[in-house]
């Protein structure tokens, strides 16, 4: 408990709690959507958005720079699914080319940055790999202000998110609107995404959307139940791995955040009871009555 | 009397590739319809456009007279099984529930009366054991009652159901064919995409051939006349023997397609 | 030669050696794999290192081969338990991959000239200074390494050219004609390997995906020819290499970013102006379409009309467009058009086919 005596440990807890929660239940529904891969590319896609909300304010306001992300998330989507549709490219190709095309750009326009005077200044940098240390309670305080209405938003549209996932089409034939519904869900993504920026970082934020969905959904069967432990599984690693990374000296919170996810997913893959491999094994190795 | 679905003039295209051309059909209400054709002809692309969820190059259909908008309540829509992934995380009293979330109104949860509603209509597909069960656990057939029950719960007036036969075991097939003499008894009108051209004058009253075009459609006898058969198959279909087995079925409805080149 | 010289010449390089297998990626619809092979090759690279405490050592590129192979098995074999679909497998296993090789990085190798900075955006400027002599031979390392890789993946383009042709667009007849599906799947992985490793350390992992990816994508819009489509996608590449560099010197910023975003250039021309299939072509093409099957709309809707009952009100000027749900002003257009060229004859209100009308619709029909 003197861990959380600290100011700056504080905060790094709260908010790396907070987004752990957020993408773990967003991520749910990228994951079972199929959309775990647009996750990946989207995140990577938030960087240029980050430097050019820089260059045009001038400030670091972590409000200023997610809206930035979140603006060029969205115009990879849509450019996204416009090649899809038009084109005879397929996703998997546009997916690698608007990951691999955005994001170096962004590190085209980190490197212009640079030369400037006020470049140290921003360290925008640390957006890469994420770096927990240097989160306040600004950052704090933006992340929750997002965060909780996030999750509002997914309990008051659950039954509607749940039969779109589950059956598109039928959830059309509801008279449900469904393209609006979407473009919802998929900017709730995109906030979960921006909020890991200062955390996780853009090279590695489609960890944090997919592996506590991946993990929680070996141990249920239900949906509601799948998101809430995702929300956990998320919260606690994010908590964990951010705090050994704001202790540790030289490691990136990133990456030490992805390790915490591993290791919870590899239990996961392995021990759950019915889904896992081991409970698999054995029901195989005992000869059925 | 008014029929329960007109459909004129509709035509529809994928890109520019018409896949239904000038397609009218119409059908009397309380009766039970099968949809026949090769496959690609069109069959699933009709009742998408008929519901709406795809946009017609041309054509309108009316439910009782009015367009779909303003009918939605009385339409439900079985779609194709293998449309979705059954290893989603949820159980079968939850997608039956599914069927209700359209007339909820947005922010209620479904409660008892759904749950009660839900039920029932698992019972009369035989599924009632099977509520609590995960999806990813039921046989085909079972998955097939299990969507022909949120379907039910819709209390709709006209169903559309896209191959239900396809694939099931025998006790599916009986269930499914009690179920619509049952919707038929009290009035609803049932139109059901359909591959097994022999079981069409036991299951049906009225039969529509579409190949991309309208071939014929009205009553069976009328109808389903091997002249009409040839032309919607291109004139290369034989009948194969009825096989009378009470495994899983998918042989047959195989056999059928094999005498049938497209 | 100059340094700027060889610094372009080793771009070159290492865009068509990536380009070549990128075309079958892409055709293969597993781009996504560049992406996580060019990330988790570094775990093998820092493995080796570990082990040989040599930069230098060919047991790095090794490992790093290896790791990347091993990647793809992983996410495969992951797959096949069903406890996740494959995108969310890709998703989890390359950033844990990486995650432990970035960790491993910063905490024991910080001395050694490995950065998580070079890992993305690779150290191109300083290619040159890297040079292995060798008798008369003195060249930069990474030029070396390139032309090995592109000779490499030349020769087995053509001489597999066949097999590789029938494995990408026909697996059922390929697999009867006995090329094992999962041998050229791995050994496509393992040349997908061989390059990003190759081009890691110059060009950093993200170029590696852009090469890899986004010429063969813009290639695969302006023909429908395999080998046209190799050669595009190697032009391509090396065209946005060079551009690249150059916009880079320009504007003094990250060569191996903005040879990237040329790559993303090079795509969005293709996607926007490709004769064929380029979006302005396309709706050019759409449009016009759009008016020729409206009128054959029209024809085979009087021909199913032609003599029946209600024939009289299906086939007026007025009511046409009320039963097509055509807005009166596109009705009268499309009728308009139709008897401009000859489909129709107006009797009044009442449309009638003429003979070439009634071709065309019963052209029509039998599509
Ligand atoms: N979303 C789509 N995009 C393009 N073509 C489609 C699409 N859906 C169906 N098609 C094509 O339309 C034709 C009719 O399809 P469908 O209605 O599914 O036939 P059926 O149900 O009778 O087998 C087929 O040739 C199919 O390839
Ligand atoms: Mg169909």
């Amino acid at each position: 408990m003197e861990l959380f005596a600290d100011y700056t440990l504080r905060m790094v807890a709260l908010g790396s709690a907070m987004l752990g929660i957020v993408s773990g239940v967003l991520g749910c529904f990228a994951v079972l959507r199929r959309q775990a891969l647009l996750g990946d590319a989207m995140s990577h896609a938030a960087l240029p958005g980050i430097v050019v909300a820089f260059l045009l304010t001038g400030q670091r306001d972590p409000l200023i720079l997610m809206l930035g992300a979140a603006g060029s998330a969205w115009l990879a989507a849509l450019l996204l699914m416009s090649v899809t549709r038009t084109t005879r490219v397929k996703e998997d190709s546009s997916l690698a080319l608007i990951l691999a095309v955005f994001f170096g750009t962004g590190l085209v326009l980190l490197s212009w940055l640079q030369q400037r005077p006020d470049a140290a200044q921003a360290g925008l940098r640390s957006f890469l790999f994420g770096q927990a240390a240097a989160m306040v309670a600004r950052d704090v305080q933006v992340m929750v202000a997002l965060g909780v209405p996030t999750l509002v938003l997914v309990a008051l549209f659950w039954k509607q998110f749940k039969v779109l996932t589950f059956d598109p089409e039928y959830a059309a034939s509801l008279g449900l609107p469904v393209r609006g519904l979407s473009v919802l869900l998929t900017s709730l993504i995109i906030v979960a995404i921006v909020l890991g920026l200062q955390t996780v970082g853009v090279v590695l934020m489609s960890a944090m959307l997919v592996a506590p969905a991946a993990a929680a959904r070996q141990w249920t069967d239900r949906l509601g139940v799948m998101i809430v432990l995702a929300g956990l599984f998320g919260a606690s690693a994010g908590v964990v791995g951010a705090l050994i990374s704001a202790t540790a000296r030289g490691l990136a919170t990133g990456p030490t955040i992805v390790l915490c996810l591993g290791v919870l997913t590899l239990v996961s893959f392995l021990f759950a009871p019915n889904r896992g491999l081991i409970w698999r094994y054995t029901r195989q190795a005992v000869p059925q009555v | 009397m008014q029929p329960a679905l007109a459909i004129t003039d509709l035509t529809v295209a994928y890109h520019d590739k018409p896949v239904l051309w000038d397609v009218d059909l119409e059908v009397p209400a309380s009766t039970l319809m099968a949809i026949v054709g090769p496959n690609g002809a069109g069959k699933t692309t009709l009742i998408k456009a008929a519901l709406g969820l795809v946009r017609p190059a041309a054509g309108q259909t009316l439910f009782y007279g009015r367009p779909y908008r303003e009918q939605r309540r009385l339409v439900g829509y079985v779609p194709q099984r293998g449309s979705v992934d059954w290893d989603f995380p949820t159980s079968v009293l939850d997608v039956v529930m599914m069927g209700r979330y359209g007339s909820l109104g947005w922010f209620r949860r479904p409660g008892k009366a759904e749950r009660q509603h839900a039920l029932a209509a698992l019972e009369k597909v035989r599924m009632a054991d099977f509520a609590t069960r995960q999806i990813s656990q039921l046989s085909g057939g079972q998955q097939q009652r299990v969507f022909l029950a949120r379907a039910l719960v819709q209390d709709a007036q006209i169903y559309f159901m896209d191959e239900p036969f396809q694939g099931v075991d025998a006790v599916t097939e009986r269930a499914i064919i009690d179920l619509l003499r049952d919707l038929r008894a009290n009035g609803k009108t049932v139109i059901v995409v359909h591959h097994d051209l022999q079981t069409v004058p036991e299951y049906f009253d009225q039969v529509c051939l579409i190949n991309v075009r309208r071939i014929a459609s009205g009553p069976v006898a009328e109808v389903f006349t091997e002249a009409n058969l040839r032309a919607t198959y291109g004139g290369r279909i034989a009948f194969l023997g009825h096989a009378e087995d009470d495994e899983a079925t998918p042989s047959r409805t195989e056999g059928m397609l094999k005498g049938v080149a497209d | 030669m100059s340094s700027t010289m060889e610094v372009q010449l080793i771009a070159i390089v290492v865009a068509a050696a990536c380009a070549l297998p990128g075309v079958f990626l892409v055709l293969r619809r597993m781009a996504m794999m560049s992406d996580a092979i060019s990330h988790t090759v570094l775990l093998g690279i820092v493995l080796g290192y570990f082990v040989t405490r040599d930069l230098a050592s060919p047991l790095l590129f090794v490992g790093a081969v290896a790791t990347g192979v091993l990647t793809v098995s992983l996410v495969e074999m992951l797959t096949r338990t069903n406890l996740i679909k494959e995108d969310a497998a890709i998703g989890l296993v390359f950033p844990v991959l990486f995650s432990i090789a970035v960790i491993l990085i910063s905490r024991y190798a910080g001395n050694v000239h490995l950065d998580t900075d070079a890992v993305l955006l690779g150290e191109l400027a300083f290619a040159p200074f890297d040079r292995i002599t060798w008798g008369w031979l003195d060249l930069p390392r990474a030029l070396l390494i390139g032309s090995i890789t592109l000779v490499l993946n030349l020769l087995l383009i053509v001489l597999l050219y066949k097999e590789l042709k029938l494995a990408t667009f026909d697996v059922g007849l390929a697999a009867t004609l006995g090329f094992s599906p999962v041998l050229v799947h791995y050994g496509l992985m393992t040349v997908v390997s061989i390059t990003a490793v190759g081009a890691f350390d110059a060009v950093g992992s993200i170029l590696v995906v852009a090469l890899m990816v986004a010429p063969p994508a813009a290639a695969y819009l302006l023909t429908d020819r395999l080998s046209r489509m190799l050669g595009l996608s190697v032009v391509i590449a090396v065209l946005s290499a060079v551009l690249g560099y150059w916009f880079a010197r320009w504007f003094n910023v990250a060569i191996a970013g903005s040879m990237a975003m040329m790559t993303g250039v090079a795509f969005l021309l293709a996607f926007l102006f490709a004769p064929a299939r380029g979006i302005v072509a396309l709706g050019v093409r759409r449009s016009r379409q759009r008016w020729e099957f409206a009128q054959q709309m029209l024809t085979l809707h009087l021909l199913n009309h032609e003599g029946t009952a209600e024939a009289d009100d299906e086939c007026s000027r007025n009511h046409l467009s009320h039963h097509l749900r055509w807005q009166p002003r596109f009705a009268a257009t499309v009728i308009r058009l139709a008897e401009q060229g000859g489909l129709i004859q107006c009797d009044g209100m009442r449309l009638m086919l003429t003979d070439q009308g009634r071709r065309l619709a019963q052209e029509a029909s039998l599509r």
